[in-house]
């Protein structure tokens, strides 16, 4: 099985790439489970056709300790497994804790084992990691692959750099890897080429280049993946390329974050600041 | 500085063969440089005269075994726990609540018909569904529960470690609490990572009491002289002792603040006319504010020692200027003196020239060195806990303290006078009058000036710095917490509780002090310690001192 978290930046499109991409795959015939960890409780939502299912932590305040897995976790597009961890109304109480508490919650009730059959397993986790509940994913061994979304946008590679050095430190101990960082286009000029050679002086890969389509929009909107909505849709072979490069992929790496300086003289290079 | 300083006269050259400073040098070899250059400062040699600035108030080393307790725990156990018929909620784990379940012996009597709630420990429990989902609506319910089963008067709620983590409002909930059941509801943000030690809990609780107590309940009072103790917590009975003494001198006391104490004394205690500060360490914040916003002049006292209460009460009656109560107090110190000397004589001949080292509090250190004196017991070494610069260099250095970032956390009211009641207690004219006559108010002098010439004053003494002053000092009795006690005795020294007083009190005032001299002379005069033969010295027979001769026989 492998254990993937997809960070970046709030707002690049984590859930939305993580749903398409896990199409992807399980249209492949693959076994993935997706495990939300965003208090909003909306990455699953296109796999399972609207937000359906009740949180890990909702059941387990309603359920008490008496919870199945079956409670928690729902089938989707394909047979995905979705669960979502839930969490807080915004403003009150923990939740990088209540990540913790899921996913602790998940293992105590089997999700992970091997009767599962699990191929995949795909963390999609709120935001920067801004603190030890939301690196949980990272921290012993739950994720190994990482998978940083992006763009050409600065803010985007700020974001970027930054989870890799949570990465750094958690690779010193642990067994977590990079795997490349996925370019969600915004159609900013000279993108592909900035986030190629931002990989680059990473240490690691662009390992798929997703161009800006209104189809994302639209397949949202029907509360599905572009595969399902449409899988002749050229965007939909986007998704999948993905999916085949993540499943082939073997470059997992320690990032060598950038300094800030070094950072800066690359958008200056690639003509951001111009 | 005023005049009432009574500098203590010689020098202490040397303890058993080692001077202050060899033993200081002593202690700090070997330290790592960071800790060496923090304890350096923390480890000075006395000046009555000028005393030096000392390291104090800052943040334990790790490692060092401190005797400091937490925020919350100043708050809530030292400060705002003992006021018996408020219903105190801990908002966290059940740990922190039962671990606070007052069992610093503050003694309270209960009116007929009344709760004590002292002997309860209430607590959410939080669970690490409420950490992940907020504490609020638990707190809420707790609070509704309470009052359902006790209906008390009034009802604090004391927030611990995780509730400052996940930002629940205790103070929204406690609002809201008090326009639902109509009695007082108020909460602190006491959470214990706040400051360096129990000193930020006290801050905080002062504060709490000032704006959610203190006025709330205007009735006159017409008793002649009214006063307020502050600073007093009724360890063992003190506060009653100091009560009982005050009232033979006519003095009447609205409020103890907060040992032996009623929620309905507190919010009256405005009407006072006079505040008198035991320990300056946990409640000058509140004498200072009581004095701006209702006119209530304060100043320093101590009832530990005889010489020391007997100067107290002189102090207080002279505050009034009334011959007739100033007779008074020389009658009751004449007969309470005429029971107490022989006593102290009797005792003092036994132990004069013994040792003590205290390192206690944020006053007691400096207080009990007043009861050792009285029977001829020298304090060769002391040290606070908690305390800042202040309460050992005297309030004189106070403009000079450097505020840092962990005092700026704590929140610093800003208090103006009462137009309707703020009341000068006493007229400028006669204040000066007093003060040209070397009466000082808002003061206090410090331990420094009450300590020999190069006594060894040590801030937060670590057990390493401890177990060096006991071999090498060898101090006959050492003042001390419950967090070292059992070190001290494995070391063959008898050690006497001065947070809770093992079992004994109350040594406060005359009577307070008879107790003291016998309870020491009690603990020197045992030979129980001269046998104390450690488990790990091989050869029993040859460590241990001849037993009497009677003894041998019946063996």
């Amino acid at each position: 099985m492998r254990k993937i978290a997809i960070y970046g930046k709030g707002g690049i499109g984590k859930s939305t790439t993580t749903q398409n991409t896990v199409a992807g795959l399980v249209e492949m015939g693959r076994k993935v489970m997706v495990v939300g960890c965003d208090p909003k409780a909306d990455s699953t939502r296109l796999l399972l056709g609207g937000l359906a299912q009740r949180s890990v932590l909702d059941t387990l305040r309603e359920e008490g300790e008496d919870v199945d897995l079956e409670d928690i976790r729902s089938q989707g597009f394909c047979n995905a497994l979705c669960v979502e961890s839930g969490g807080p109304e915004p403003g009150v109480g923990c939740a990088g804790r209540g990540i913790i508490t899921s996913i602790n919650m998940l293992e105590q009730l089997g999700a992970y084992e091997d009767k599962v059959g699990l191929d995949y397993v795909f963390y999609d986790v709120l935001g920067d990691v801004v603190c030890g509940g939301f690196a949980m994913p990272i921290r012993e061994g739950k994720a190994e692959e990482i998978y940083i979304v992006c763009s050409g946008e600065m803010m985007a590679m700020y974001a970027a750099n930054n989870i890799c050095k949570g990465i750094v430190k958690f690779a010193q101990t642990g067994v977590v890897r990079l795997g490349g960082l996925i370019c969600n286009s915004r159609n900013v000029d000279r993108e592909r080429d900035l986030i190629e050679a931002f990989a680059e002086k990473l240490g690691t890969q662009m390992i798929h280049f997703v161009p800006r389509d209104n189809d994302v929009q639209r397949a949202e909107i029907n509360r599905k993946t572009v595969i399902e909505w449409n899988a002749e849709a050229p965007q939909a072979d986007e998704y999948r390329a993905l999916a085949k490069a993540i499943e082939n992929n073997k470059k997992l790496v320690i990032p060598k974050p950038l300094p800030i300086e070094a950072l800066e003289a690359l958008l200056m290079e690639y003509g951001l600041f111009n | 500085m005023s005049t009432e300083a009574t500098i203590p006269t010689g020098t202490i050259e040397e303890v058993e063969g080692v001077t202050p400073d060899a033993l200081r040098e002593q202690m700090l070899k070997g330290l790592p440089s960071k800790t060496l250059r923090k304890r350096a400062k923390q480890i000075v040699s006395n000046d009555p005269e000028t005393p030096p600035e000392i390291g104090a108030n800052s943040r334990t080393i790790p490692g060092i075994i401190t005797q400091r307790g937490c925020t919350y725990a100043g708050c809530r156990g030292v400060v705002i726990g003992p006021i018996h018929d408020i219903l105190h909620i801990t908002h966290g784990p059940v740990g922190c609540g039962y671990y606070s379940w007052m069992t610093r012996r503050n003694l309270a009597r209960v009116p007929e018909g009344q709760t004590n709630y002292m002997q309860y420990c209430m607590t959410t429990d939080m669970q690490e569904d409420h950490i992940v989902f907020g504490g609020e609506k638990r707190l809420a319910e707790a609070i509704r529960e309470a009052y359902r089963l006790f209906k008390p008067k009034a009802i604090s709620v004391y927030a611990t470690c995780p509730v400052g983590l996940i930002g629940d409002d205790i103070h929204t909930v406690c609002r809201l609490a008090k326009e639902e059941l109509g009695i007082n509801v108020f909460g602190f943000s006491c959470e214990g990572y706040k400051g360096v030690s129990q000193s930020a809990g006290h801050h905080i609780a002062n504060n709490g009491v000032f704006k959610h107590m203190i006025g709330l309940d205007d009735t006159p009072n017409d008793a002649k002289y009214k006063i307020n103790i502050l600073g007093e917590y009724n360890i063992g009975g003190d506060a009653w002792a100091i009560d009982e003494l005050l009232k033979k001198c006519g003095i009447s006391i609205l409020a103890t603040l907060s040992g032996g104490v009623s929620y309905d004394e507190i919010i009256n205690c405005h009407q006072a006319d006079l505040n008198v500060v035991m320990c300056h360490r946990s409640i000058n914040y509140m004498a200072e504010m009581m004095e701006t916003k209702f006119g209530i002049p304060w100043f320093k006292v101590n009832f530990i020692g005889a010489d020391s209460t007997a100067k107290s009460l002189r102090k207080i009656a002279k505050y009034f200027d009334d011959k007739e109560l100033i007779d008074r107090v020389e009658e009751v110190i004449a007969a309470e003196l005429a029971v107490l000397r022989p006593i102290q004589a009797e005792i003092k001949a036994k132990h004069q020239g013994k040792k003590a080292a205290i390192f206690v509090g944020g006053s007691r250190a400096h207080h009990y060195q007043d009861l050792f004196g009285d029977i001829g017991i020298e304090t060769v070494s002391a040290g606070y806990e908690f305390a800042h610069r202040d309460d050992y260099e005297g309030r004189d250095v106070l403009p000079n303290i450097k505020v840092d970032a962990d005092s700026r956390n704590i929140e610093e009211l800003d208090v103006e006078p009462d137009e309707a009641r703020f009341r000068p207690r006493i007229s400028p004219e006669a204040k000066q009058k007093l003060i040209d006559a070397g009466f000082a108010f808002s003061d206090y002098l410090g331990m420094m000036r009450e300590m020999k010439k190069r006594a060894l004053v040590i801030d937060d003494i670590s057990h390493h710095e401890l177990e060096h002053l006991i071999k090498t000092w060898k101090p006959d009795i050492i003042g001390s917490g419950i967090k070292d006690k059992f070190i001290i005795e494995k070391m063959g020294v008898p050690c006497k509780q001065l947070h809770s007083y093992d079992y004994g009190g109350p040594y406060a005032s005359f009577a307070g002090a008879i107790n003291f001299y016998k309870e020491i002379d009690r603990m020197l005069s045992t030979k129980v310690w001269s046998y104390v033969v450690p488990p790990w010295v091989k050869d029993r027979k040859a460590a241990a001192p001849e037993a009497p001769a009677e003894e041998q026989k019946a063996a």
